[in-house]
């Protein structure tokens, strides 16, 4: 049941046009998302494909996707949850795509994964608290 | 016999075959224009600009499609101009990928293209809508030959993993059924006078004619299995000739499954102003635009160096760079002015000396992630197969959708369809995968709809925007709150400074905004260069 509910929740957010329907694209017709039920999920299925595999980012033409590895800006967990919600720079926000749940599972993950040892755990009401109001454009 | 609205458009083209021999042609163009004719983008005609103070000059950074058309108006104008470039190749995003190209991303994969002669796949930009009119300006200008890009195809298929069995349908038959349904229902509804208090007396007998002619129904305002339905959703046996020609209608579909399907998403996407037809692409890649672009401002092109930083003062502007060619030794390129075209997404992170509102704008638009797939398969079997010429099949599955090639139809031989087209959650977890990953996933989902593919498959490529190490994402993602925010200061001239791109124009993600953005950045920065702003 608590799969299926996710599941719920990961459409209802995927089949929200604005959420990532860009011009060139029929993505107003967003492919699924695989289940997301931990925070290592949500890892690989979202943040893996710019902080990459192991967590080392990587460099590009004078900027980068910055390491999670051995980061020490993880300390406090609010911050790594400010930019998930957020986004920055480059970085989309994830506050459409993932619940606060999810947001909780993978900041716990990746502050206690790649050299990472924070053990503290973030709780999710607190995620709640510093949800931002983003909407995407209509395209 | 004349129906209404020929009467109208007679009428409409009398009066402007009128206003054209009596005022000529602008003013025809103009009336078109203002009796809703001829309507494209915000784009009316190239800038002609003139008359440069000698010797000043300007720096453009980033040769993709704003950067070069920015520096081909800026030295028509008479100014001095150069570009740097990050990458060995100009284009910037408009690119395509053929056989013995190498596709290297963030992260290390590395892959060959094995397409054989002739095959591309368009990992970006890939099909231009007949409005995109400062885009097609130029293409005629530049001389680069296009050819319809067909978007729609009524016999390419829709499938959806939960619905009719997970059996794909035909899109005529969706688009038949859905619009059949609905226009029985709405007939109905009126005939039995459900609706007495939406519409007025006049109206009825005027809408369930509507309805009859527009849902294919029976004269008693049925959408029924039978002749009518089946001329629009194809028969069960076809039409033929000779004795046993007689065709057999098709069944429907259930309604109610329809509805629930959300397929009809997929009806609603090619009604979108981006996607109605005529759109375009051209011949050969669409990769043969930078190149058109190129070859005009070649003598201006320094590529291979990575900027660092910009810098001006009251006096110019002055950008720091790696000369990659020569073992990355810093260098520094000064000028009067500059066009930065940059994605925001490196730019974000270069040392950039603007305002702090500025600051704030360049930092304030993320990029959005995207995924494609080139499959090679041994022979058209979409074509030989299943009648499928072009067009767009669309699937629930992550890779979304299979377009199959506008051009070479009918050719023996290998040819590539574009496999996969992510954006999204879909993207991010395509982003992530290897590329051997990835081809096997548009593999797998593909036999959903065409079991084939594993026979016929012979190589892939995948690209995956957010991996490209000189954009970090495939385009600009707006949000609503950012917009409104700092979009105006995006797109002001900063002391000596203009930035230009899809991500300074309201068509972002299209070729056409980066063409709007640098028309309308190069013809300010003149402005204020010959100091009238």
């Amino acid at each position: 049941m608590r799969k299926f509910l996710l599941l719920s929740a990961l459409v209802a957010a995927a089949a929200v046009p604005a959420g990532f329907a860009r011009a060139d694209s029929a993505s107003a017709i967003s492919g699924k998302m695989e289940a997301l039920p931990s925070g290592e999920a949500i890892y690989r299925h979202v943040c893996q494909s710019c902080h990459m595999a192991e967590g080392q980012g990587a460099v590009g033409a004078g900027a980068q996707i910055p390491a999670l590895a051995h980061n020490p800006r993880l300390q406090v967990a609010s911050y790594p949850a400010t930019v998930i919600l957020n986004g920055y720079g480059a970085m989309p926000w994830f506050s459409g795509l993932l619940n606060d749940q999810q947001i909780a599972d993978v900041v716990d993950y990746v502050r206690t994964h790649f050299g990472n040892h924070y053990t503290d755990k973030l709780n999710p009401s607190e995620v709640a608290l510093m949800r931002p109001h983003l909407t995407a454009e209509e395209q | 016999m004349a129906s209404p609205s020929n009467t109208r458009s007679q009428t409409r083209r009398q009066l402007l075959s009128r206003i054209g021999t009596l005022a000529g042609s602008v003013a025809l163009y103009q009336a078109m224009t203002s009796m809703g004719h001829a309507m494209g983008t915000d784009f009316s005609g190239p800038p002609k600009l003139s008359g440069a103070k000698k010797g000043t000059s300007v720096l453009v950074l980033g040769a993709g499609l704003a950067g070069m058309l920015s520096a081909y108006e800026l030295r028509k104008a008479g100014y001095d101009v150069k570009i740097i470039e990050f990458q060995t190749r100009s284009g910037g995003r408009n690119i395509s990928l053929r056989g013995g190209d190498t596709v290297t991303e963030l992260g290390g994969a590395t892959q060959k293209v094995g397409f054989a002669p002739g095959n591309y796949i368009n990992p970006g930009p890939w099909r231009i809508p007949y409005h995109h009119q400062g885009l097609l300006y130029y293409c005629r200008e530049f001389g680069v030959e296009l050819e319809p890009f067909i978007e729609l195809n009524h016999n390419s298929w829709l499938h959806s993993t939960g619905s009719f069995g997970g059996k794909a349908v035909r899109y005529r038959e969706l688009a038949a059924d859905f619009t059949g349904f609905t226009a029985e229902l709405l007939a109905k509804a009126v005939d039995q006078h459900k609706l007495d208090d939406l519409v007025t007396p006049d109206e009825v007998a005027h809408l369930k004619n509507a309805m009859q002619g527009w849902g294919a129904l029976t004269p008693d305002l049925t959408y029924a299995k039978g002749n009518i339905s089946s001329l629009r959703r194809g028969f069960e046996k076809s039409q033929g000739g000779g004795l046993n020609g007689a065709p057999i209608p098709s069944d429907l579909m259930q309604r109610g499954e329809i509805w629930k399907s959300g397929m009809w998403n997929w009806m609603a996407f090619h009604e979108r102003l981006d996607m109605q037809t005529t759109m375009f692409q051209p011949v050969g890649g669409m990769d043969n635009i930078g190149k058109a672009f190129t070859r005009q401002v070649k003598d201006l092109l320094q590529l291979n160096c990575k900027v660092t930083a910009i810098h001006q003062d009251e006096h110019g502007v002055s950008v720091t760079y790696n000369d990659m060619q020569h073992g990355g030794v810093v260098r520094q390129a000064k000028a009067d002015y500059c066009v930065c075209t940059i994605p925001l997404s490196i730019l974000s992170q270069l040392d950039v000396q603007v305002s702090d509102g500025m600051k704030a704008a360049i930092g304030a638009v993320p990029y959005a992630s995207s995924v494609k797939l080139g499959l090679e398969f041994k022979r058209r079997f979409w074509e030989e197969d299943d009648q499928i010429y072009g067009g767009i099949s669309f699937t629930d599955q992550p890779i979304s959708q299979i377009s199959y090639p506008s051009h070479g139809i009918f050719s023996k031989g290998p040819a590539v369809l574009l496999g996969g087209y992510m954006f999204g959650p879909a993207a991010y977890d395509f982003a992530g995968m290897t590329p051997q990953e990835r081809l096997e996933q548009g593999i797998r989902q593909g036999l959903a709809f065409h079991p084939q593919y594993r026979k016929e498959f012979l190589n892939g490529v995948s690209f995956a925007w957010s991996r490209v190490p000189w954009t970090l994402g495939c385009c600009s993602m707006w949000s609503e709150e950012a917009r409104k925010t700092h979009y105006k200061t995006l797109c002001s001239i900063d002391q000596r400074l203009v930035l230009a791109g899809e991500h300074a124009s309201y068509v972002g993600c299209w070729q056409e905004g980066a063409i709007l953005s640098a028309l309308d950045a190069v013809t300010r920065l003149h402005k204020r260069a010959l100091g009238a702003a």
